[in-house]
C-alpha cells in the first residue's frame, strides 16, 4: 500500500557507502561500486571534503585502502586541514592505509612545453599507488587542478579518460570532482562530463537572502535508483559532511493510540485524554500568551510520570527558564539533578539551522527522552531562509516522529490579536495537535484563550477556553460563550441580558470561531 | 664549466619515448658534449622514482644541475624550445654572434 512496499529492481548494482551522514540513504546505498562519480561544485562547495570523506571513512569503518590524487592543494595543507575532523591521514600513510598521488603544481618550477606528451607519469603512479595498497578507493581532486597546469585540453580530456577507463580496469571505486565556475554554469568547465557521465553529484554553495545554504544533489546514478532533488547538508567538525535527506525520510512511523499527559489535568480532558504518545504538538500564539507555561507543564507533567524530557528553549536562558517554572510551583533544577530533564540553552543566531537540527538529533540520540520540547521554533526562523526553515521544521518533525517520542514546538504568531494564519501552512499540516492561544480583549481587560484546533484521529473539546495563569501554573476555565471572532482578533461582544438571549447566543456562537479559522484538517 | 645532470622520464618504448630519447641525446650531442649526464627512465618499470619526482606528464625533462632545476614536458621535438626551456640559448647566441665576426 505504500511506496517503500514496493520491490526493489533486483539487478541494482552494488554500492558502497561513502560514509558522509545521509548521503548513503539519498543514493541509497553510495556510490556504485567499481565506477566513478563526478563531483561537481563550486570553489567552496566542500568537494574536497567530500572527497577526503570518502577515503576516510573507508578506512575508519571498512578497512579500505584508499588513494588520494591531489592536483589543487598541497598533501601537507590537506593532512593539517583534515585533522581538524580528527583525521589522522599521516598516521594512515604510516600504516599503509592511505596514499597520496601529489600532482600539485609545484612552486617556483616552470614547466615547458614542447612538443607531444601524455599523462602516462599519474598513470603509472596511481597504478602503483592502487596495487601497493591494495586500495578500493580512489578520490581525485580537482580536475581543474590538472587543466590547469598543462595547456591542451584535448589532450588532458582523453588522458584523463584513460584515467576512469583504468580505475574500472582495477575495479576501485572512485570519485572525481570538478569545478564548475557559478552554480548555473554547466556540470564541469571541461567537458569531462561527457565520458564521466555514469554518475554525477552536484555540491552547491548558494547565497540565499544574505545566508549561505549547502546542498547536494545527485544528478544520475546510472543503472540504479536514487533520491532526486537537493538536499541540504552541513559541514560540522565532528562528523565533516552531513547530508540531511529531509523529503528521502519514510511516513513508516508506526503510529501509537497510546496517550500521555499534557501536564495539566484540564488540557488533559481537552484533549480528550492527553496527546497521543508519538505525536506533534504545536503551540501556536502571540507572545505572553502562555507558551512557553504549557511547555513546561509538559515537561513538569513527563517527569512526574518519571519521564525523561529534553528541553531546547531558544528564547531564555536556562536561569530564566528555572526562575519563571519556580513561579509556576515547577522545580526545574530538582528535575534536572534526577537526571529527568535536561534543558539546552542555545542562541538561534549561534549556528545554521541544519547545524542545530544536527545538534538537536545528536542531544536526543545520546539522551534518549520520552519527550522533547522546543520552545520557540519561530526563533529559529529569523535566522534562515524560508526554504532553509521548512526544511529544518519537516526534519525536525520526522526525526522526532521516528524516534516514537512525544513533541511539542512552540510557535509565535506575529499579530497581537488574530492572526492571518495559525503558523506557516508547512508547519501545521505536518503537526498531529494545534493548540492555539490568542488574546481576548474583554470590557478593557486582556484575557487569554485557549483552543485545541485540531487533534488527529482524536476527539478534542472545540470551545475557546480561558487561560489563567497563577503560582501553582496554568488553569484553564469555562469557554468564552459571549464573544465572537477571537481567532480572526475583531472580537464583538454579545451582551446577554436575559437568560433566554444568553440560551439564544449560547447557540449562535457555536458556529463563528470555527468559520473564523482555517479547517482543521482532522 | 658547469655539469648538466638531465634525468628524462619516459612510460614504455613507446614510439614518442624513443623520439624523446633520441631529441635529447642530439641536442645534448650538439650543445653539452662532454659536460652532461643523462638518465633514461622509465615510470612503468620505477614508479616511486615517477612518485618522489611528481612527473605527471610523459616525457618529462628534468634538468637537476645546475640550478635552477627546469622542466620540459613532450617529445623535446623543437630543439631552440628545448634549449630555452634549458637555459642554453643564450650562450648559443653568443657563440654564433662571435662565430659571424
Amino acid at each position: 500500500m505504500s511506496l517503500e512496499a514496493m520491490p526493489k529492481p533486483r539487478h541494482q548494482l552494488e554500492k558502497m557507502p561513502t560514509g558522509i551522514a545521509g548521503f548513503d540513504l539519498i543514493t541509497e546505498g553510495g556510490l556504485p561500486v567499481g565506477r566513478s562519480t563526478l563531483v561537481s561544485g563550486t570553489a567552496g562547495s566542500a568537494k574536497t571534503v567530500f572527497a577526503c570523506q570518502f577515503l576516510a571513512s573507508g578506512i575508519l569503518y571498512h578497512q579500505h585502502p584508499g588513494v588520494f590524487v591531489t592536483f589543487e592543494e598541497q598533501p601537507n595543507d590537506i593532512r593539517r586541514n583534515m585533522l581538524s575532523f580528527g583525521w589522522e591521514i599521516e598516521s594512515w600513510e604510516k600504516e599503509g592505509l592511505w596514499a597520496f598521488v601529489d600532482g600539485s603544481p609545484q612552486a617556483g618550477e616552470d614547466m615547458v612545453e614542447v612538443g607531444q606528451y601524455d599523462l602516462g607519469g599519474l598513470l603509472s603512479r596511481l597504478e602503483y599507488a592502487i596495487r601497493r595498497l591494495k586500495a578500493k578507493r580512489v578520490a581525485i581532486d580537482s580536475l581543474a587542478g590538472i587543466f590547469s597546469q598543462l595547456s591542451d585540453a584535448r589532450l588532458v580530456r582523453q588522458e584523463v579518460l584513460r584515467v576512469t577507463t583504468m580505475l574500472k580496469k582495477l575495479g576501485v571505486t572512485s570519485l572525481v570532482t570538478s569545478e564548475r565556475s557559478e552554480e548555473a554554469s554547466s556540470l564541469s568547465r571541461f567537458g569531462v562530463e561527457e565520458f564521466v557521465t555514469d554518475n554525477v553529484v552536484v555540491l552547491r554553495n548558494v547565497l540565499e537572502q544574505e545566508k549561505r545554504r549547502r546542498t547536494v544533489e545527485v544528478l544520475k546514478l546510472r543503472g540504479t535508483s536514487h533520491q532526486k532533488g537537493e538536499f541540504p547538508f552541513t559541514v560540522t567538525p565532528d562528523r565533516a559532511l552531513v547530508v540531511l535527506p529531509l523529503s528521502a525520510m519514510e511516513l513508516k512511523q508506526r503510529s501509537s493510540a497510546l496517550r500521555v499527559t499534557t501536564g495539566t489535568p484540564e488540557l488533559d480532558k481537552m484533549t480528550g485524554g492527553g496527546f497521543f504518545r508519538d505525536s506533534i504538538v504545536l503551540v501556536s500564539g502571540p507572545t505572553g500568551t502562555g507558551k512557553t507555561l504549557i511547555t513546561s507543564h509538559f515537561i513538569n507533567g513527563g517527569v512526574t510520570f518519571g519521564e525523561r524530557c529534553l528541553l531546547f528553549a531558544f528564547e531564555e536562558s536556562r536561569d530564566q527558564l528555572i526562575r519563571n517554572a519556580n513561579g509556576w510551583g515547577m522545580d526545574f533544577e530538582k528535575m534536572e539533578s534526577e537526571g529527568l530533564l535536561k534543558t539546552i540553552c542555545v542562541y538561534p543566531e549561534s549556528a545554521t539551522l541544519e547545524d542545530h537540527l544536527i545538534n538537536i538529533k545528536n542531544e536526543v540520540e545520546n539522551y534518549k527522552p520520552s519527550r522533547i520540547a522546543v520552545d520557540s521554533l519561530s526563533a529559529l526562523e529569523r535566522v534562515s531562509t524560508e526554504k532553509s526553515y521548512r526544511e529544518f521544521v519537516i526534519g525536525l518533525t520526522g526525526f522526532v516522529k521516528e524516534k516514537e517520542i512525544a513533541g511539542l514546538f512552540t510557535a509565535t504568531t506575529s499579530n497581537l490579536l488574530g492572526s492571518p494564519s495559525v503558523t506557516d501552512p508547512h508547519i501545521s499540516t505536518i503537526t498531529d495537535t494545534i493548540i492555539l492561544l490568542r488574546y481576548v480583549e474583554m470590557f478593557g481587560e486582556m484575557r487569554r484563550g485557549l483552543t485545541v484546533l485540531k487533534m488527529r484521529g482524536s476527539m478534542h473539546d472545540k470551545d475557546i477556553r480561558e487561560l489563567t495563569i497563577d503560582g501553582q501554573g496554568m488553569h484553564i476555565g469555562k469557554p468564552f460563550r459571549n464573544v465572537v471572532g477571537i481567532l480572526s482578533g475583531t472580537f464583538s461582544h454579545l451582551s446577554p441580558t436575559t437568560e433566554i438571549e444568553r440560551v439564544g447566543s449560547l447557540f449562535r456562537d457555536e458556529e463563528p470561531p470555527r468559520d473564523a479559522t482555517e479547517p482543521s484538517g482532522s | 664549466m658547469d655539469k648538466y645532470i638531465l634525468k628524462l622520464y619516459i612510460t614504455g618504448q613507446t614510439p614518442r619515448s624513443q623520439r624523446a630519447i633520441a631529441n635529447l641525446r642530439r641536442i645534448c650531442e650538439e650543445e653539452l658534449k662532454g659536460q652532461y649526464e643523462m638518465v633514461v627512465i622509465d615510470v612503468l618499470e620505477r614508479p616511486q622514482l615517477a612518485e618522489d619526482e611528481k612527473i605527471l606528464a610523459t616525457p618529462t625533462l628534468v634538468k637537476e644541475l645546475p640550478l635552477p632545476i627546469r622542466r620540459i614536458i613532450g617529445d623535446l621535438s623543437d630543439t631552440e624550445k628545448v634549449l630555452i626551456g634549458l637555459d642554453l640559448l643564450p650562450m648559443r647566441l653568443q657563440a654564433s654572434g662571435k662565430g659571424s665576426e
